[in-house]
Formats: structure tokens, sequence, C-alpha cells
């Protein structure tokens, strides 16, 4: 399943100024009167059998940035590369076969299996509409699929009601993985289930990214997870990137005032202990009227005058550790 | 070929799981039309609903054994027993126009003359008539006006969900305005002015319905697809590289038409209400036509003196009632089956 003549470690996916507004219409003549800014210029890469962890608050862009990636959301503006194809310039039918190599796992496991369908012909479909392999080896490559996250040949007639929650995730993970893609966006893929099934689910994630060489894009909001599974972790506040470095670094070494802020908030699973809790002043901003300058300054601890001002770029301070912030040399 | 499947004879499985042979019924419906089937037959409800439109289907396709045709070129035209106006009671004697005698008629009846079996109405036309014959005249216009309305709405509904923006605006601007005519006065008009046109038939009545009753299944659907064009699964469908028009067809359809295809169910019997409706006022067949509305019809000049006269509006009205009652209790049936979650709970 390795590409050929590509090492583990090149940069598999690659984003650039990625921009996605959302058109707020009012009105009788729903004219555009406002843009939520969902999304707003945001880089990042990817290498090849690593996994980023893509972390930050609910409504600051993840999900968005997930989904406009594999061209679900039509981006307002920027490019995304995945195998040195971009993406965005793709026509329909050029599309259709670049899907094969890029797939997503969804958030909430009830919703993303069509109930009419039973989860065989689901697993299979992506085999039918890419026309790979005869019918015959299309029901082996969807039974052994299937195997591969633990479910047996007779599920495959079922229908997706008849599973529990985590089986029906690790279905969501076999339609994924039938097409043998490349780059995989997990956009919160345990965060529906129970603590007891998610490292379950989790393990089967590692399991196949070793198997298959997979790239994951995960993206989550509950920081111990993006531990457990990341390579690297990029944080994003309010539609912008505000880090991005390995984990170690990450964990060990916040540059960021929101990270830091973040990392305090991690629970301890010891009631003798706590954490030095840096709290944020205030909610997060409407992304229909961010702040100027740094979008963080309204509620960030060590602002400065210049922070409200210009906004910080978002620049390699030390080898893979990128920030967006003034006050980090 | 999965290793952790359980090999052996399962003698100890055996003994705690019951097993059961699959018949032939089952093996050639299938395992889900094997499913919806005993559904269906389960519930108390249902079976009534079943039973009466089963007894309904037969007295539809026996209708020329119960009570053979006078006039076998034409056997919509009901009998008449002379020109009074005077309705004749139930067991009076049948002088002109007598049918044929049919096989069954001398062991129950015990005689071999025929007799007004549930009187007659003005005019002397055979009620027993008009309502056996007349069965067949609900089950056509039920059958076209429903599949007919169904396909319109689904149509217009899904083009109107699929396409969305101004289409969908325009298409439900004129739905609404469809909306806001008062369904059988509407229905009245249109089929009193095309009347002369079609002559007196069954069709001004059915266009009229067709026409006044689409916009229920284009509304009921419309609102399914599009709450289901966003669920996760139809994402999904597109990541994996699914045509637009597959998506509609396979995934979003069957998840969105069930609702719409209950009401359809239900509508029959509705449907054959309207129809008599607007036979009783008139419109429609032309006089004579073995048609409920129409034997209704024969009421309205005695509405002061039913007491004397009960089975010209008894008879014809409990078998619409009895009609509408068996479709309205399939429907409720058929919505519990076909919802998937309710899989394994009947």
């Amino acid at each position: 399943m390795q590409n050929k003549g590509n090492h583990k470690g090149d940069t598999l996916v690659e984003v650039r100024n990625l921009v996605k507004y959302f058109p707020v219409r009012a009105g009788l003549l729903q004219r555009v009167v406002n843009h939520v800014k969902a999304v707003d210029d945001v880089s990042f890469f990817v290498r090849r059998g690593e996994t980023l962890g893509l972390v930050g608050e609910s409504g600051c862009g993840k999900t968005t940035v997930g989904r406009t990636m594999l061209r679900l959301i039509e981006p307002t503006s920027g490019s995304v590369t995945v195998d040195g194809q971009d993406i965005f310039s793709l026509k329909a039918h050029e599309l259709k076969l670049a899907r094969r190599q890029m797939q997503i796992i969804f958030q909430d496991p009830y919703a993303s299996l069509d109930p009419r369908v039973p989860i065989g012909e689901s697993v299979m479909e992506g085999l039918n509409i890419h026309r790979i392999g005869t019918p015959r080896e299309r029901t082996e490559i969807m039974y052994e699929t299937l195997r591969k996250v633990g479910l047996e040949n007779y599920h495959a007639r079922r229908y997706p009601h008849e599973f529990s929650g985590g089986q029906r995730q690790r279905i969501g993970i076999a339609r994924a993985l039938a097409l043998r893609p490349n780059f995989i966006v997990c956009d919160e893929p345990v965060s529906a289930l129970d603590v007891s099934i998610q490292s379950q689910v989790l393990n089967i994630l590692k399991d196949l990214q070793q198997e298959f060489g997979l790239t994951y894009l995960f993206i989550a909001h509950n920081l111990s997870v993006v531990e457990h599974v990341s390579d690297r972790v990029a944080v994003m506040y309010l539609g912008k990137m505000v880090e991005m470095t390995t984990r170690e670094e990450l964990f060990r070494n916040p540059l960021h005032p929101y990270t830091k802020a973040l990392m305090s908030a991690i629970p301890i699973p010891n009631p003798r202990l706590k954490r030095q809790r840096v709290i944020l002043k205030g909610d997060v901003p409407s992304p229909l009227n961010p702040p100027r300058g740094c979008r963080f300054h309204p509620r960030c601890p060590v602002a400065v005058e210049r922070c409200s001002q210009e906004e910080p770029a978002f620049r390699e301070v030390s080898p893979d550790h990128w920030v967006a912030c003034w006050l980090v040399e | 070929m999965a290793e952790s499947v359980p090999s052996g004879d399962n003698t100890l499985l055996r003994e705690t799981v019951s097993l059961r042979e699959i018949g032939w019924f089952e093996r050639f419906l299938g395992p889900e039309n094997y499913r919806i089937v005993t559904g269906l037959l389960k519930t108390p409800a249902s079976i009534m609903g079943f039973i009466l439109i089963g007894l309904f289907i037969l007295i539809a396709i026996a209708a020329p054994v119960i009570i053979p045709p006078v006039t076998p070129n034409d056997p919509y035209k009901m009998p008449r027993d002379g020109f009074s106006p005077n309705p004749q009671p139930p067991g009076s004697e049948w002088r002109r126009n007598v049918p044929p005698v049919p096989f069954w008629y001398e062991p129950v009846m015990g005689t071999d003359k025929w007799t007004h079996i549930l009187g007659t109405s003005t005019g002397q036309y055979d009620i027993f008539y008009g309502i056996v014959w007349g069965t067949r005249t609900a089950f056509r216009t039920g059958f076209v006006v429903v599949l007919t309305t169904f396909l319109i709405g689904i149509i217009v509904g899904s083009v109107s969900a699929y396409y969305g923006g101004v289409v969908d605006n325009i298409i439900m601007r004129i739905v609404d305005i469809f909306l806001t005519l008062p369904f059988i006065l509407a229905a009245l008009i249109l089929a009193a002015v095309i009347t002369p046109r079609f002559g007196k038939s069954l069709y001004p009545a059915i266009i009229a319905l067709i026409t006044f009753g689409w916009m229920g299944y284009a509304r009921i659907i419309r609102g399914d697809i599009l709450s289901i064009k966003e669920r996760d699964y139809i994402m999904a469908a597109r990541v994996i590289g699914v045509r637009d028009s597959r998506i509609l067809f396979r995934h979003i359809i069957p998840n969105a038409i069930f609702p719409t295809l209950v009401l359809a169910s239900l509508a029959i019997g509705d449907v054959v209400l309207s129809f008599a409706a607007l036979s009783f006022l008139g419109i429609g067949t032309e006089l004579g036509y073995a048609d409920w509305g129409q034997v209704l019809s024969f009421a309205r000049n005695w509405i002061t003196s039913l007491n004397t006269y009960w089975y010209i509006i008894v008879w014809p009205g409990l078998t619409l009632v009895l009609f509408v009652m068996g479709w309205n209790l399939v429907g409720d049936a058929l919505r519990d089956v076909l919802d998937p979650r309710m899989r394994g709970k009947t």
C-alpha cells in the first residue's frame, strides 16, 4: 500500500491560505449583508504517514477546514495540494478520481450511515462507484475491510441501527478505508463515543495507519485524545491557526498564550492535584466580526498595544515550531 | 473465511437457541419483504383493515357473479325497477329489469326471484347493485387519483428541494397558491367547467381531484429531502465520489419517500370520499352510473324523511365508511412496518 518512491516524512498534504467565508443573507431580497469568517487564511501541512492533530474549541473552524479540504464545502480562496495534486482546480471527473485518495470519518456515528442501506453495501459503494475489480473482488475487499475493523462477514447484511455507536464508527472507518486512501480526515471520530469505546476506536485507527501507511488529519477538541494519537498538533482559534508543532514540543513548551490556556484546562484524573489554571476572560468573539489585529487579543492575558493593531504572521520561530504571536521571538 | 467464527457441531448452542425452518414463502419473498408482510399481519387493527380492503377487492372482482349486469354492454348502468320517485324498502319484489339469477342466490335467499336486497332509491335504482358495481368505480378512481397525485407531488417536491434557491421559491409559492384554494369547492368548480369537454363521466372529477390534490405530497417530500440532504451519510457518499443523481435516487429519496408513501396509502380512502362528495353534489358520472356518491346523492331529496327511507342513506354510507376505515387502518400499520427503526420491535 505504500507509494513507491515516496518516503515517510515528506509532505503529503499542503494547505495554503485557505479561506472560507459563509455569506449571511437577510431581508426580502436575500442580499449578502455579512460573512461568517469560519476559516480565515489558514496554512499548514501534513507529512506522509503522520497524524496531525487539529484542536480548538467549538466553532473555531476545525470542521470547516476538514470539509473544505475535501471539497465537501467549496472554498472561498486558497489552495490544497494532496500528493502534488491541486484539489481546488480539479474538474468534476478528476475530482472523482482524486476522491479515492482522500476520505473522511464523521463525528456522529448515528448520522453518518444511510439507515436504509445494509452496511456491507455502504462499505462497498465506493468500490462500485470507482469500478474497482470485479463484483466478486469488491465483495472480497468489503469483507476484508470489515474484518480489519473487527467486524465479521455476517455483519455485512445488517442495517446500521443494529449496531452500537462504537461499531458504527468502525463501519464508518471501514467505508473510508475501502478505497484504500492515503489521507483520511478524522472529524472528531471519538467525541460522540463512550470513553471506554474511544480507546478501542483510537487503537483501530492507529493499527490501520501502521498497516496501510495512512496519513490522518485528526480533528478534536479533547487534548488528551490528541496527545494520544498525534505526531504533530495544530491549534486553531476563531478561524486562524495560532500554533503548530510536534506533540512533545507543544505539550512541553507551548508558546502561544491560547495554547497555554488550553493546556491548563486539561483535567487531571486525580482529586489531590490541581493545575495552575489560566482562566480566559470573556467569550469567543463572533466570527461575524472578529477583532482587529490578533484575534486573541481581547482575551489574551499578556496582550500588548501592538496586538490590537496588527495581525501577527504565522511563522516558524524554531525548527518545526510555528506560532502566530507578537510576543514570541 | 474468518478465523473467529466458531466451528464444530454447535450442540450446546443448538440446545439453547431454538431453530426455525425457513418456509418456502419466506424464501420466495426474501427476508426484508417477509418482515414487512408479517409485520403488516401482526396488529389486530391492520388485520381488520386488510380484511375490509380484501372484502372490497373481492366484491369488485366478483361483481358480475354477485349481481350480473342487466345490460351486459354497460354493466355500470344501474338497473331501474320503474320510475317511481318513492324508494322501496329492502326485500321488496323486483319486477322490471331483473338481473339474471346467479348460482349463489337460491341457496342463500331460498327463492329464485330477485328482490331488492337493500331496497331501491329514488327512481327505483337498486341500491345493492349500485354498491357492488360502485366498488369497482371506487377502486378505479382511488388508484388513478392517488397514483397520479403521488407521482406529481414526488417530482415537484424533489425538483424543488434538489435545485433549491429561486426554483424552490417559485415552486413553493405555486404550491401555496394551490393550498389557499378550498379543496372541495375548487375541485367542484374545475370539474363543472371541464364537464362539457369530457361529458358526464369519471374524468372531470378525477382531473379535478388530481389538480388540487398533489400539493401535500410535494411539500412533505420536499421537507424530508431538505432535512436528509444535510445528513452526514449524504456527505459521506459525496466524498466517495457518488454522482448527484445517484445520491438523490439511492440515498435521499429512499429515506425521504416513506412519510409520503404512507400519506398516499391513507389517501385512497380520502380520495374516494371526495369523489363521492363531488358525485353527491351532482358532478361526475351520468345519471344511473354505479358509483357510491351517486347512490348517496339519490337521498338528497329525501333528507327530511330519512326516518322512513333510512336504507337509502345507511347502506351506501356504511359502505363508504368501511372502505375509508380499511385504508386508514392499513396506512397506520404500513407506517410502522416501513420505519427501519421499528425492525424487530413489532
